[in-house]
């Protein structure tokens, strides 16, 4: 497959995926302002969640609203993280594969990214936009869906599966290292009603609040960070999803799991072995921020390596200049 | 749906004879058409847009912004060409191409034709699509253009001339394929009554045709088709061409050139290429031998291509015989290297380069249509008796500065075909592009792009100018040869209510 049509295939998942979490953040936050003191509205936790801090405060301020937060990230086209953004890289770069990918994937990115644009053209107010992030999330997994049944399993498909999961395994562990952060600083809060409400929020913006409940039924915070980090069967857990990649990642080079020869494998093997082993109370006893910052510090090397193995594929040194010969 | 308002006016048209009878080849056509219900042609109509749409077959419109593609317009009502007619268009087509390849070839080399004084030296000279980088070049099989597309039109005599030929990345080809899937879905019983020759097969022969030129001693030949990429007007006809021929879709930064051949950068390391269908235009190829701004390109391709080791269709350089004072002396090219008489003719040409030409074409330039030479998808153009008299002044002055650039041609009375217009049918005129391979052989695809003015009483067919496009049918004398649909042959399926 040429580098750069798996790049684009890739770039097109990943970006596709983002834009789905972007849509969870804010949905959940919004829920969330429902339960809590008008006061207390708690915004910020959202822009540092996307990493994206200083590229706001540059243009929005030093204050972040429910408004203009909701902004930056849905709509606002210099942003490029914000849904818009994400959704227009991704029909951008779907329309460079088309003749790769399923037909049906092509339409209903199109007619998605044209749902957030008229929607970004409307101009209606927040309370009618409720609806509009469950719309996202849907169209989300229509894609993902589609993705899964239209397309052959085969290399498209796993570069597909990589940038999705990639990217899913890197959102939730940003919000868990996001609200974990905020939740604890106010020690005082920890066991009460208005805890148990913020993290069955963070649960929600996973989709996971019920399949919490079943495995660990409490809501605590230790049974919390177990889930979303370390399950092996949860679809948005951080060790499911570096799983998934890892397998698409052999699947792509043809080498079985277990051989570790290429350095993006080989890290990315590496990372899945440790959550493997890992337990919560060593975790959290290390430090759960310092220690979700030095996954994400991997999971981006094995990206880069990634990026190096496939998509920047290079003349090599010993490669001789081609030169007209005189006539 | 009743067709005897249709108005034929004072014009040639391609579906009925002068005295409103439907021509025999339409015949089934023509019935199908008028069991319709009112109404019904124009939900067909939309059923075949909203397929359009929904198939993504758009073309950008250039100075639109990113993102905005349209359909180009699609008429259902199909031209119709007769056999007989159509054996006489492929003759002179395959005669066109074949002298207009060896013309090429002399101009690279010996330029016998302007020694022996057949057309004069300018040709070269002051030819926009010379390239200096080409003389001397022999590409794979002395083959340089092996796809062309022919525009023809037919006038008021009945006569079909030739209007321009279009050598060096002809599009448009993919339209001539969609519309025929979409047509075989919308009347699949007419497909049966009117033994209509098949066009579904043309990747096929293009892929062949492009293997042809695999350099000697490649295993395992690769072709690619070569595209300036998704915001190009003709994106869709690449990313097409390529999957249904099966071959990668490159642009120039997956192409690298090194140790002697052209390369492609895949998920496993480099690939060689064999044969680039380059849907690129000379300037933008090779940064290193043409232009060397060229962001599409690839450094150090034409040197490849120089060594034998890489082919390119077409070859650089063909836009020398693509410009339409070369076109005027056609039929002395033809004459020349063939002695042969032209057998489609070209429509009269008055050379503005030539005193003669020039002093005439002042005299008459309101009833002349004005063309500059090197200038494409009707731009650079004045219809005269269409054009205000500040136009004509306008344009008087411009051929003066540069007489060269400029031919004039009577205003042809094209013919027209029925074309659905909110509802009814009205004439509008069309003219045709058929498509011509040269590999081992000469191909012409039995069919071609009818483009058609939709503007009432314009002539412009170009898309970029208001124009749609029609499907072509060209008849078989042969029922053997036509297009077969599943109802034909009495197809039974096991099972069922039997």
């Amino acid at each position: 497959m040429l580098s750069r049509v798996a790049d684009s295939i890739y770039w097109m998942s990943r970006y596709v995926e983002r834009a789905e979490n972007v849509a969870r953040f804010i949905d959940v936050n919004l829920n969330l302002m429902l339960d809590s003191p008008a006061t207390d509205q708690q915004w910020q936790p959202l822009v540092n969640i996307t990493g994206d801090h200083a590229d706001f405060a540059k243009r929005y301020g030093p204050v972040a609203s429910s408004q203009n937060v909701q902004q930056f990230l849905t709509f606002d086209r210099e942003n490029p993280n914000s849904i818009i953004s994400c959704l227009r890289a991704a029909r951008e770069n779907a329309r460079s594969v088309r003749e790769i990918i399923a037909s049906e994937m092509w339409l209903q990115l199109n007619t998605f990214y044209l749902m957030v644009n008229s929607a970004a053209g409307s101009g209606k107010g927040i309370e009618s936009r409720n609806n509009f992030f469950t719309e996202v999330k849907l169209a989300s997994h229509l894609f993902a869906g589609l993705t899964d049944a239209t397309m052959t399993h085969g290399e498209a498909w796993h570069f597909c599966r990589l940038g999705r999961m990639l990217e899913r395994a890197d959102k939730t562990s940003r919000i868990l290292d996001v609200k974990y952060f905020i939740l604890l600083r106010s020690v005082a809060e920890v066991g009460t009603i208005y805890d148990d409400v913020q993290w069955a929020a963070v649960l929600r913006s996973a989709s996971a609040f019920e399949m919490y409940r079943k495995r660990h039924g409490r809501i605590s915070p230790m049974a919390i960070v177990q889930f979303l980090l370390l399950d092996e069967e949860f679809p948005r857990a951080v060790r499911f999803c570096l799983n998934s990649a890892r397998d698409s990642l052999h699947a792509i080079s043809a080498t079985p799991v277990g051989p570790h020869r290429k350095p993006a494998e080989k890290l990315l093997g590496q990372i899945c072995s440790d959550l493997a082993h890992a337990s919560v109370e060593e975790i959290v006893k290390g430090g759960l921020h310092e220690y979700l910052d030095a996954l994400q510090t991997n999971v981006n090397r094995a990206s880069t390596g990634i990026y190096e193995r496939f998509f920047a594929t290079r003349v090599p040194e010993s490669a001789q200049p081609v030169k007209e010969k005189r006539q | 749906m009743n067709l005897s308002g249709y108005e034929i006016g004072n014009f040639f048209d391609e579906m009925f004879e002068d005295d409103g009878r439907p021509r025999a080849a339409v015949r089934p056509l023509v019935r199908k058409i008028e069991s319709l219900s009112p109404g019904e042609l124009a939900s067909r109509q939309l059923a075949a847009d909203r397929a359009l749409v929904q198939a993504g077959i758009t073309f950008n419109v250039y100075g639109e912004s990113a993102g905005l593609e349209k359909t180009l317009p699609f008429d259902l009502v199909p031209r119709m060409v007769t056999a007989p007619e159509w054996e006489r268009i492929e003759k002179g087509l395959k005669q066109r191409i074949r002298a207009l390849n060896l013309f090429i070839d002399d101009l690279y080399h010996d330029r016998k034709i302007i020694k022996d004084r057949a057309v004069p030296p300018e040709i070269i000279s002051s030819s926009k699509g010379f390239r200096e980088q080409c003389v001397g070049l022999n590409p794979p099989r002395g083959i340089w253009c092996h796809i062309t597309g022919t525009d023809l039109v037919r006038h008021g005599d009945g006569q079909i001339y030739v209007l321009e030929d279009n050598l060096r990345c002809p599009s448009g080809v993919s339209y001539v394929l969609e519309n025929r899937r979409l047509m075989k879905s919308l009347f699949p019983e007419v497909f049966d009554a009117s033994k209509i020759r098949p066009v579904s097969n043309y990747p096929i022969h293009l892929r062949d045709m492009l293997e042809y030129l695999v350099p000697e001693g490649s295993a395992t030949p690769r072709v690619v088709l070569l595209t300036p990429g998704v915001y190009n007007s003709a994106y869709f006809e690449h990313s097409f061409l390529a999957q249904q021929m099966g071959v990668e879709l490159v642009q120039g930064s997956d192409l690298a050139v090194f140790d002697g051949f052209v390369w492609m950068r895949t998920t496993n390391g480099f690939e060689r290429v064999d044969v680039i269908y380059r849907r690129v235009d000379d300037d933008f190829l090779d940064p290193e031998a043409f232009r060397a701004d060229s962001m599409l390109g690839v450094p150090g391709l034409m040197a490849v291509y120089k060594s034998g080791n890489v082919a390119l269709a077409n070859a650089p350089g063909t836009g020398v015989a693509d410009d339409k004072v070369v076109y005027a002396y056609v039929p002395r090219i033809i004459k020349y290297y063939l002695g042969e008489e032209i057998i489609l003719p070209n429509v009269p040409t008055y050379i503005c380069a030539e005193a003669e030409g020039l002093a005439y074409v002042m005299e008459h330039l309101p009833e002349l249509v004005i063309k500059a030479a090197n200038e494409s998808g009707g731009y650079g153009m004045l219809i005269g008796p269409h054009a205000t008299a500040a136009e004509c002044a306008e344009f008087a002055k411009r051929i003066k500065a540069d007489p060269r650039n400029y031919i004039a041609q009577p205003t042809l009375a094209l013919s027209r075909v029925p074309t659905l217009i909110n509802g009814l049918l009205e004439g509008r005129h069309v003219d045709l592009r058929p498509y011509v391979l040269y590999g081992r052989d000469i191909f012409v695809l039995p069919g071609g792009l009818t483009r058609v003015a939709l503007k009432k009483g314009s002539l412009v067919v170009n898309s970029s100018q208001g124009g749609g496009t029609k499907d072509t049918w060209v008849l078989a004398n042969d029922p053997a040869t036509a297009e077969q649909t599943q109802t034909q042959g009495g197809l039974t399926t096991g099972g069922g209510q039997t």
